[in-house]
């Protein structure tokens, strides 16, 4: 087998973006769920949300770290791996990455230093403005960066010249057709995410009797959260869906597993996509369901694969079962969400450990389905970069062998093996040592633990 | 296109030369005082070192994405051809800016495993440097270009000429970090810093001396830029100054003024800088294509102009402003132990 630079350096972008995107996915959520509880701590003066901010800190640090270091591998994946994209793009996507670079991440990067270790040298109410820069610094960050993934998807206000792209209205191409769908969902998401993981600390401090009252507002504050985004997530899945059956008809004939154009077409369950014989294997469909949800109408007409030439088709199954996945772990969001308020209606939320047992378990759903639903996305618009104008075989640097590629992609899988569980695994320590309802007034991370000479000093034979 | 009103080309190349003189300065700092942190014996003392740039690293390392972004922004096709030119050197760097970076919490945190993280935390710092030398390196000898794009083959960077660039900077960024370390510490680890400082010293003036022979020797139009009358007579004081400056940095590592040796470090890497700029200008990829030939569309230059000049300094006012929170000494109970 001969390597492909092509293929290894698609496998290496998806690497390196899959690790960093689970980051922002808990800290853009995270970051914001902070800056309330710093919010409501510095008006009511409650000491609970000070407990909850501080312990919540400890584990912001550690992903906030391994997102800033993920994500600086990023940008220079365009120039190493992608470098005809960039010489292509450039004119078009540079100012919006610099423009997350200026108004995003400065921003986070100074004030997470005051967030952090700060607390004890800045009055309180610059602390908690610190602590809404760093939160707004992510949603900048989110904001940049999907309108250049956007761009990619659905490019608009721009003029081709001598094969490069070239701006002609950049309200166009930051507010391109996909963008606003895009946002909506993908920050919808990622507060979504968050919310689960911290339903599920709740569920599992309370199980272990953990964190006195500091569960059971968790569980609420998470519970209260959720009841209203988890529905929301869906309409504006619903929404950036019927977006992408009208500028992407082929990305969404691959969701569907639609082979011929039709209408009143039925809504595809689950079955395999058989790409060589251009049908469905095994399906099981509900008739006509799915005009219903893609066009809101019962026979309207939605476009199957088979008007694409083959060498414009996604590869229909991953496509197909990445959707699935995501949609599956909404609903199943939605009966845990439902379940829940179920129970706090009655009055028996505390008290019920199969319950908490499922919210715990709960905790990694929302990754699973951002990694769904960006798989759905990216390869969904293959075989373009930039779809239907730059293909991504074209857009791969020339100079690049499959050897070089194979190395540093090895490399890449090698460092973040080390990496990520590393951090997992102390970002769960601190979860199993629980949210401490006494502590004293400290500052949050290790920082201002009182000195015991045993805790801080480094052990013999450190050095 | 639409006629252009009006040039931005060289106001990028200013603003993308201050912003990879910042990064170089502030990243250069905290990277050399990752690097020194090896050297340092007792646990309290490394505590206290990475007390000292703990609030502050993520900051510095962003002006490294506001360069790379900045080069694609301002000159793409640059970007398009260097980038890919130093594919293993980036790639080292990267990795190596993980671990560094991680090192920060995870050291704190891992206990059974500090060592591993302490070691991640300076030869990581030391790689990452060695790297973006070696770039620089392979940046100043030129790249095999056919069109717009890249021709050579991953390992044409690796020359001895940049394996002793990438020495040379590690000296620098070393010599930077015991500078600020004689800023922020006192007593017996501050003279260690100052005898570090002295050390790296040496390093960087026999650097500097060797690539400023080399250069010239290998390069016909470098040379007959600095040697060309009337050029020589006002480029002279180039030298002169670098030279000068490395002896008064020299005597300050030994005398009591705690600001004066990382002020002398910085301007001995201004002039390194501008003998670099001198030598090149005006190519972005020597050899092949100047600043005006790779430079973005005007409109892209525009578009970001009218933000840059706005946010640019409102950036340095709070940066400024979270360094003054952080002043004075290390302490022990600000950061991580
Ligand atoms: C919707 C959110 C989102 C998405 C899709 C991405 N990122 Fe990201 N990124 C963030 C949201 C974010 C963040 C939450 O804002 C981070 C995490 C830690 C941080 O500093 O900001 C971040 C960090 C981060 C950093 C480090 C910033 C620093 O030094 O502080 C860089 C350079 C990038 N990202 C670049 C990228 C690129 C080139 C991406 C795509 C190809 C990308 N990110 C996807
Ligand atoms: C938001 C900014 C993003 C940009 C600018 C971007 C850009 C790119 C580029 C340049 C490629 C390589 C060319 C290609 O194969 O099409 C790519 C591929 C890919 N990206 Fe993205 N991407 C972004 C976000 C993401 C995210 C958040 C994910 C989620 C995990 C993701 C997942 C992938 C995958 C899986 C591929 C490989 C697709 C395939 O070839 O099968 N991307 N993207
Ligand atoms: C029934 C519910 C949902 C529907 C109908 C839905 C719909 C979609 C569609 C159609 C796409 C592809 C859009 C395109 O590529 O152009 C997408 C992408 C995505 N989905 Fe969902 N989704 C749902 C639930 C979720 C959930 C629960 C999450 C995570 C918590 C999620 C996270 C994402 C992300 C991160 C993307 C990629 C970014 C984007 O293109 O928006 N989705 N979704």
């Amino acid at each position: 087998m001969s390597l492909d630079p092509v293929l290894l350096s698609r496998l290496q972008f998806a690497w390196v973006i899959g690790w960093h995107i689970l980051l922002p996915a808990f800290t853009v959520g995270l970051a914001s769920f902070i800056a309330m509880l710093e919010c409501v701590h510095a008006i009511t003066g409650r000491a609970t949300f000070l407990h909850l901010s501080q312990f919540w800190l400890r584990i912001f640090a550690i992903s906030f770290g391994m997102g800033v270091v993920t994500g600086i591998v990023m940008p220079f994946q365009f120039g190493t791996n992608w470098s005809r994209y960039a010489d292509a793009a450039g004119n078009i996507i540079s100012p919006l990455l610099a423009y997350e670079g200026l108004t995003a991440f400065f921003l986070e990067a100074a004030f997470l230093g005051v967030l952090l270790f700060g607390r004890k040298l800045v009055p309180t109410p610059i602390h908690v403005v610190a602590a809404i820069l760093v939160a707004a610094g992510t949603l900048f960050s989110s904001f940049w960066i999907l309108a250049t993934n956007s761009w990619m998807q659905t490019p608009a206000g721009y003029q081709v010249i001598d094969g490069r792209y070239f701006p002609t209205y950049w309200s166009e191409v930051v507010f391109n057709p996909s963008f606003p769908y895009r946002l909506a969902h993908t920050v919808s998401a990622f507060y979504v995410t968050t919310a689960f993981v911290v339903l599920g600390v709740a569920a599992y401090t309370m199980r272990r009797g953990l964190g006195a009252e500091l569960g059971p507002l968790m569980l609420r504050l998470a519970l209260g959260f959720l009841v209203i985004f988890v529905p929301l997530q869906v309409v504006l899945g619903d929404l950036h869906g019927l977006n992408t059956e009208r500028y992407q008809p082929a990305k969404l004939a691959a969701i569907e597993g639609l082979w011929d154009t039709g209408r009143g077409i039925p809504a595809s369950i689950i079955a395999w996509p058989n790409m060589q014989a251009e049908r469905n294997d095994f399906e099981l469909a509900v008739p006509r369901v799915g005009s219903l949800y893609l066009t809101h109408s019962w026979d309207g007409e939605v476009k199957g694969l088979k008007d694409f030439p083959p060498d414009q088709r996604p590869p229909v199954p991953v496509v197909y079962f990445a959707f699935r996945i995501m949609v599956g772990i909404a609903l199943l969001m939605l009966a845990i969400v439902v379940a829940g308020i179920v129970l706090w209606w009655r009055g028996r939320l505390d008290g019920s450990r199969p319950y908490l047992l499922l919210c715990q378990w709960a905790m990694p759903l929302g990754f699973i389905a951002v990694i769904a639903g960006w798989t759905t996305t990216e390869v969904g618009r293959q075989p373009w970069t930039i779809y239907g104008l730059l293909r991504t075989a074209d857009a791969v640097t020339p100079s690049l062998t499959g050897r070089d590629v194979l190395i540093s992609l090895v490399l890449y899988v090698l460092v973040y093996l080390v990496i990520y569980p590393t951090g997992v695994f102390l970002m769960a320590r601190i979860v199993r040592a629980g949210p401490q309802p006494e502590a004293p007034e400290q500052s949050p991370i290790a920082s201002g633990r009182p000195k015991s000479p045993v805790e801080a000093l480094p052990m013999a034979g450190d050095a | 296109m639409p006629m252009p009103v009006f040039d931005f080309t060289l106001v990028w190349a200013a603003i993308l030369a201050l912003a990879v003189f910042f990064y170089v300065a502030l990243d250069g700092f905290d990277l050399g005082v990752g690097m020194l942190y090896g050297f340092v014996g007792d646990p309290v003392s490394r505590n206290l070192v990475m007390n000292s740039i703990a609030p502050i690293w993520d900051g510095n390392e962003t002006w490294l994405v506001l360069g790379g972004i900045g080069l694609l922004a301002a000159f793409p096709l640059a970007f398009a051809i260097i980038i890919p030119a130093v594919y293993f050197p980036i790639l080292l760097m990267l990795l190596a800016l993980i671990f560094r970076g991680v090192a920060f919490e995870f050291r704190y945190r891992d206990r059974p495993r500090r060592g591993f993280w302490d070691h991640g935390f300076c030869y990581g710092s030391m790689l990452a440097t060695f790297a973006q030398g070696t770039i620089l390196g392979a940046f100043i000898e030129g790249f095999e270009v056919e069109g717009r794009q890249f021709a050579g083959s991953s390992l044409d960077w690796l020359t001895p000429f940049s394996a002793l660039v990438g020495v040379a900077l590690v000296f620098g960024y070393a010599l930077l970090g015991a500078g600020w370390l004689i800023i922020k510490t006192e007593g017996a680890l501050q003279d260690w810093a100052r005898r570090a400082g002295r050390i790296c010293c040496i390093g960087v003036v026999a650097g500097i001396a060797i690539v400023s022979i080399w250069t010239p020797l290998r390069e016909a139009p470098i040379a007959d830029r600095w040697f060309s009358w009337p050029d020589i007579a006002f480029l002279a004081p180039v030298p002169v100054i670098t030279a000068v400056l490395a002896w008064r940095l020299w005597l300050v590592l030994g005398r009591h003024n705690e600001y004066a040796p990382f002020a002398y470090a910085l301007s001995l890497f201004l002039m390194a800088y501008l003998g670099i700029a001198i030598s090149l200008w005006p190519m972005i990829v020597p050899g092949h294509f100047t600043l005006f030939e790779a430079a973005a569309s005007q409109s892209t230059q525009g578009f970001l102009l009218v933000g840059t000049l706005f946010l640019l300094p409102v950036i340095l006012l709070y940066t400024g402003w979270s360094y003054w929170v952080f002043r004075g000494k290390a302490r022990a109970d600000i950061g991580y132990h």
